[in-house]
């Protein structure tokens, strides 16, 4: 029995009819089309799968998608405005943070929901949860390194503004 | 003198002895302000999809009309497998097929790589079970159906008629029966050289060891994916998702399905990682090529982290029971190995490559005089083996450095010292190890083993750190150091070749058959073009895992892509270069000599003018412009790259780590590579595949593990058993690249570095955790869980 | 790894809830809370329910407050006092910075950044671990040993059980399948109370392989009313009264932190588990249950 439902992802409006057993993730990714979001787990373990929806980072393979209807929905994909990178994505290229490239849209997202926080975390917190997710190929060196560089230059910007 | 250390925060640097040429040997010198790519830290082609979730994985490709497969396996280890009924399966809405060996009755089993061989055949996998199981999620069959969703339904619904038999899960045990008349023991590897039995008659002491090494594997993040789709307008059948080895398996695939070359594609997606075990012809590729023909639409097929974890190739298992002779000063005069290699229930691709690469790198960067290894390649009901990563050298590394942390404790020589004394020296270079591995002649070809291990030990200020922990210990703490020595191998070849093709607009396009798992191929590809062509690296695009553009090529695997692809490169840019000035000389009407190719435009040396642009060049060069002459149409080459022998780079890893003595937990608190890479392309690339590699060492040394019970029930068959290390588990890792040793065998110098990182962890953290608990050699196994740990930790205090 | 096809239930009342829990209970209906145990559970076809009654569109169910205590049947000897009340949607990240002040909210604080990883707090609840009953989960080590309340509803009514009670063996408790838990309530513990957590788990946000939560009032100086309980090791959480008796009046320091610790190891029964022996579990125990003290005293 499928259900129809509205996914607002990234400003859009998507109109699905899906199966209830249906995950986030398989939705984003199959009827969406957005195949940005990875899918490395489907048991909530490596975070590939990391979107953020309503403010929060979450495993969008431990949510289904009718579950997800009305709420507000953040993909990697939506990240850069047009040609413009957002600064995460700057700081992972400039600081070889991704190798595959298969887990970044998941620390991606992870850490755009964390350095928006009204509280942006300290490096502690930030290594505590940036431990969430999975990386077969860096080591995670460069990925902290990354997330730090970009949280100076968000930080830095917003503060002049 | 300081080396270069790249520390948490720094971007690598390299320690390049000042008199090294920083430009490519073959080009003109450093040309004016744009500095030369090669050599230098320069971000990736790669990146910008990738960080755009604009990647192209196996799951993300999709065809109209498509079918999606999915197996059904043997939830036992070893039975006899008496019938399949698919009957209600196939009463299903939405299901197309359910495919039994019945089925594929003319296809082969998925042949060896390097041919056919009269022991290993009759061992081989069968792309579905014939008459028995043999390991938990060997494929039965085989559901197509419209629809992922209910293809795993239907799955479910297949039954299978099994009678036990027999679990074999002990690689040591006694032989079991493969099939009537075939033993568990294929084949048995001996090599060896010297007079064994003379240096243990004359040794002044001998020192034995057990020891063993974990099962556990590559585990990329992405799974394995395979599309399969057959164009009848063209007669071409397509395998997407392909990697590592694509042309190979070409070949291979084309053998199996009876078709040309020709007629038989296979295209490279992104790659979720490869690590040795991606990229392997696997039954479920086979299927989706058949199914896609036979059932006339595009077959999916997305492995799930369940079946990764239970089919995908797993490695390392070993046990080896080690002696050596040694002399009185510390000289080990022979090394005696017995082993047994785990291979799990078939013989897969690889054949016994990694047993036999284990047995040929075993002695490492030592002189031992004499050496003998008896390599016992075992089948049992486990999951097959092949490569991962470093493959015979985490292991070999982990017995070898053992045993010489445990000469010198028997001994009462300093670890470090023992080493000195039995290192290669760099005056001994080329040094014929004596040996064949791998159909290869072992010849180290260059290297200054000591001065890596001198310049490690100035970079971590040894005396001081080993004065910080001492102090540490007296406080109560469990903190220690280990270092390991080993030797790597890179740049297999025979032969590699690329086609480097110039467009009227000056961008630069390299068609290789060299492969990306993601290690940042295209950017070392296109940065030695740029280097040798005079062109900026981004105008270079590298054309990849594609046998439909060109007929050869090696793929990527055992650190060959930058050594075999990037010296092919070379060599056709140089050509390329050669054909542009000539043009260009004949266009200007100058001399070549007075000609110089810089950021893409033809100039003259000395000379401020714009000179002329490459797509100019590339223009005149057109088959219908006059301005060509008799010259051969097009500002394209080709090049190639053949090679004698493998280049061995080498390395030193230090690890510090504390353990908890209650818990049994041990910690890498620090950890440090020095490795010479001949040549560094990219340094920050080199830094990125050791720190990474370092990682997945870590993961091996002390949290993953596939674990069977005795019925052959795979305990780790989630992320959340087995267990990949996260951020938390690694520090931020240290590397000093240095490039003391270019490779005399390639024009670049280069060697690789993909497997630096991993190949000698095992080894020196289990002897930094012996330093750690003040129990010499109390590890003998890997990985050290804190089960063992605490084991180790109890004898002594019982 | 696809669940199995199951109907979906979204109802914007507790009551609508209830009804339709009553209703799909027979065909395997379940609630789904956050879903971080559910659904992998469902990924793997280990759990195959016919229906989903999904719990995030109710208003209310996320209250987190202090109430005073309800004295009620199954805890008649209720201390007066204050309570704090823990609703069926309340988040563990909710608990990422106290939630009450003094000891309790601290405790709260320190055992939430054990659990999972940052997304997964985000998503799964307090209530939802506790139904879920694995044996290994913070949140029922909590509830044990702070002797918390539990109250179900369903369209029969309204019970409220003790923990003791609630907890019935690996995954499982005594919340019948037409039942939710709406809440939780656990009593606020004096100002003065110190409270200490510890656990052993392979990897940061691993499920533990052992774990302590103990509390002890100081009277003169001395242990007054300790509590130890452990978990991860039996089949659920369980007060050690070996440990506690030991505690009992003591001036707290190392060697009598040690000797509990020695008890609690030997008291407990570990569960048998494929490549974790026992003695290494009674281990874990006596380094727990003496950590936990330690950072409880200082
Ligand atoms: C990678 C990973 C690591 C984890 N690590 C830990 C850990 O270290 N420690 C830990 O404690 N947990 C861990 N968890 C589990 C996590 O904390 C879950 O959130 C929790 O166990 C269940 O809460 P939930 O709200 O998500 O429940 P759900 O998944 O929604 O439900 C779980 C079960 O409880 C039932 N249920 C839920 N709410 C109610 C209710 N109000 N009334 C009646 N029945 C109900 C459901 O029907 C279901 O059977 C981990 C999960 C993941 C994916
Ligand atoms: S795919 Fe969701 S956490 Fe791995
Ligand atoms: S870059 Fe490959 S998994 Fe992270």
């Amino acid at each position: 029995m499928k259900h129809p439902i509205t996914l607002t992802i990234n400003g859009h409006r998507h109109e699905v009819e899906v199966e209830p057993r249906r995950t986030l993730a398989d939705v984003i990714r199959e009827e969406c089309r957005l195949t940005g979001t990875h899918v490395g787990c489907e048991h909530g373990v490596c975070g590939a799968c990391t979107v953020i929806v309503d403010g929060d980072p979450v495993r969008a393979c431990l949510v289904f998608a009718v579950q997800a209807e009305g709420a507000q929905i953040r993909t990697v994909e939506g990240l850069a405005q047009g040609s413009q990178l957002h600064p995460l994505q700057q700081a992972f290229m400039d600081h070889h943070a991704l190798q595959c490239g298969f887990c970044t849209p998941g620390f991606l997202m992870l850490s755009t929901a964390l350095l928006e926080r009204p509280d942006p975390p300290s490096d502690a917190e930030l290594q505590e949860a940036l431990s969430s997710n999975l990386c077969r190929c860096t080591g995670y060196k460069n990925i902290v390194l990354a997330v730090r560089a970009a949280s100076k230059a968000m930080h830095a910007t917003s503060g002049a503004a | 003198m300081s080396a270069a250390i790249a520390a948490a925060g720094e971007t690598p640097v390299v320690d390049r002895p000042t008199e090294a040429p920083v430009a490519v040997p073959g080009t003109t010198a450093p040309h004016n302000d744009r500095p030369d790519p090669f050599g230098q830290s320069v971000t990736r082609l790669e990146d910008l999809p990738l960080v755009r979730g604009q990647g192209r994985f196996a799951a993300d490709l999709s065809f109209p009309h498509q079918l999606h497969m999915r197996m059904v396996r043997s939830p036992v280890a070893h039975a006899r497998l008496l019938g399949v009924d698919a009957s209600e399966a196939l009463a299903m809405r939405g299901v197309v097929a359910v495919w039994t060996a019945q089925d594929v009755v003319g296809i082969p089993c998925i042949p060896l790589r390097e041919g056919p061989s009269v022991e290993l055949d009759p061992y081989l996998q069968p792309i579905l079970a014939r008459d028995r199981v043999r390991y938990v999620g060997d494929p039965v069959a085989a559901v197509f159906a419209t629809d992922p969703f209910i293809a795993e339904d239907a799955a479910e619904r297949v039954s299978l008629d099994l009678e036990s038999l027999p679990v074999l899960t002990d690689a040591t045990a006694a032989l079991g029966e493969f099939a009537p008349g075939l033993p568990t023991q294929p084949t048995t590897i001996r090599k060896g050289y010297g007079d064994i039995e003379a240096a243990f008659a004359k040794a002044a002491c001998t020192v034995e060891l057990e020891l063993a090494t974990g099962r556990h594997s590559g585990v990329p993040l992405e799974t394995r994916g395979a599309i399969g789709r057959y164009d009848a307008a063209r007669d071409v059948l397509e395998l997407h998702g392909a990697a590592k080895v694509p042309h190979r398996n070409r070949d291979a695939l084309a053998r199996m399905l009876g078709r040309s070359p020709h007629a038989i594609h296979l295209f490279e997606l992104h790659v979720g990682g490869g690590f040795g075990v991606r990229g392997e012809i696997y039954p479920e590729d086979v299927l989706v090529l058949l199914a896609a023909m036979r059932l006339e639409r595009p077959v999916k097929w997305i492995e799930d982290r369940y079946e990764a974890l239970m089919t995908t190739n797993q490695s390392r298992e070993q046990v080896h029971r080690v002696r050596a002779a040694v002399a009185a000063d510390g000289f080990v005069l022979a090394m005696d190995d017995e082993f047994f290699h785990d291979q799990g229930a078939y013989v897969r691709t690889h054949g016994d490559r990694v047993a036999d690469m284990t047995a040929g790198i075993l002695p490492g960067g030592y002189v031992l005089p004499a050496y003998r290894v008896t390599g016992h390649y075992r089948l049992t009901n486990k999951t097959p083996a092949a490569t991962y990563r470093a493959p015979g050298r985490f292991e070999s590394s982990f017995v070898r450095e053992r045993l010489f942390d445990a000469i010198a404790q028997r001994m009462g020589i300093d670890p470090i010292e023992l080493r000195r004394r039995n290192l290669i020296r760099p005056e001994q270079m080329p040094f014929p190890r004596g040996i064949e591995t791998i159909e290869d002649n072992i010849v180290f070809d260059s290297g200054d083993y000591p001065l890596l291990l001198q310049k490690t030990l100035d970079a971590l200020d040894w005396p001081r750190l080993q004065a910080d922990l001492q102090a540490r210990r007296a406080q109560g703490e469990a903190v220690g150091v280990g270092l390991a020595c080993f030797v790597e191998k890179s740049g297999l070849g025979p032969a590699d070749g690329v086609r480097i093709t110039v467009d009227f607009t000056g961008a630069v396009e390299v068609v290789t058959g060299g492969a990306s798992v993601g290690q940042g191929f295209e950017t070392v590809v296109a940065q030695i073009c740029a280097s040798t062509l005079g062109v900026d690296y981004r105008r270079v695009r590298v054309v990849h895992g594609r046998t439909d553009r060109i007929q050869y090529g090696v793929g990527a695997h055992a650190g060959r892509a930058t050594v075999m692809t990037g010296s092919a490169t070379h060599n056709a840019a140089l050509r390329v270069r050669a054909k542009a000035l000539d043009m260009a000389a004949s266009m200007l009407g100058c001399a070549i000599e007075g000609l110089d190719i810089v950021d893409g435009r033809v100039i003259r040396r000395g000379d401020s003018g714009p000179g002329l642009a490459l797509g100019d060049v590339a223009s005149a060069l057109a088959p219908t412009a006059r301005a060509r002459g008799e010259r051969e149409p097009g500002l394209t080459a080709e090049g190639w790259y053949e090679t004698p022998s493998m280049t061995y780079p080498y390395g030193v890893h230090v690890a510090v780590v504390r353990v908890d003595r209650d818990t049994g937990a041990a910690r890498v608190e620090r950890f440090f590579v020095g490795y010479d890479v001949g040549r560094a392309v990219n340094p920050m690339l080199v830094e990125g595949q050791i720190v990474g590699g370092v990682a997945q060492g870590i993961g091996g040394a002390l949290l993953e593990e596939f674990a069977y019970d005795e019925n052959g029930e795979p305990l780790a068959v989630t992320l959340a058993d087995y267990l990949l290390p996260t951020l938390d588990d690694i520090p931020p890792v240290e590397v000093m690249i240095t490039e003391d040793a270019p490779s005399p065998l390639n024009p670049l110098g280069i060697k690789g570095a993909g497997e630096a990182g991993i190949n000698g962890v095992g080894a020196a953290i289990a002897a930094a955790i012996d330093d750690a608990i003040g129990q010499p050699g109390a590890v003998t196994r890997l990985p050290v869980t804190p089960v063992r740990l605490k084991a180790l930790l109890r004898q002594r205090a019982g | 790894m696809r669940s199995v096809a199951f109907q979906y239930h979204a109802p914007r009342s507790l009551d609508e809830a209830l009804a339709i829990l009553a209703e799909v209970a027979p065909e395997d209906g379940r609630i789904i809370a956050g879903g971080q145990s559910l659904v992998p559970t469902m990924a793997f076809r280990f759990v195959r329910p016919g229906h989903l009654v999904d719990i995030n569109r109710i208003a209310g169910l996320d209250r987190l407050s202090e109430q005073p205590v309800v004295a009620s049947v199954p805890a008649p000897d209720a201390a007066p006092g204050t309570e704090l009340v823990i609703g069926a949607l309340v988040r563990h990240a909710a608990f990422h910075r106290p939630v009450v002040a003094g000891p309790l909210g601290r405790l709260l604080t320190e055992v939430a950044g054990h659990i999972a990883h940052y997304p997964i707090r985000m998503r799964g609840t307090f209530c939802g671990s506790l139904a879920h009953a694995d044996p290994a989960s913070e949140w029922c080590l909590v509830a044990s040993t702070l002797d918390a309340r539990l109250v179900l509803r369903s369209v029969r009514g309204e019970r409220i059980v003790r923990a003791d009670d609630f907890f019935t063996g690996v995954m499982s408790t005594a919340i019948e399948p037409d039942e939710m838990l709406v809440e939780a309530r656990i009593t606020l513990p004096s100002a003065g109370a110190r409270m200490g957590f510890d656990e052993f788990s392979r990897r940061r946000g691993d499920f533990a392989l052992a774990m302590a939560l103990v509390s002890f009032d100081l009277v003169d100086g001395r242990i007054h009313s300790p509590r130890v309980g452990v978990s991860g090791v039996e089949d659920r959480p369980c007060r050690i009264a070996q440990a506690e008796a030991l505690l009992e009046g003591c001036v707290p320091a190392i060697d009598v932190f040690q000797a509990a610790a020695r008890a609690a190891a030997a008291a407990v029964d570990p569960l048998e588990q494929p490549q974790l022996p026992a003695i290494y579990r009674r281990e874990l125990v006596e380094s727990s249950v003496r950590r936990a003290l330690e950072r409880a005293w200082v």
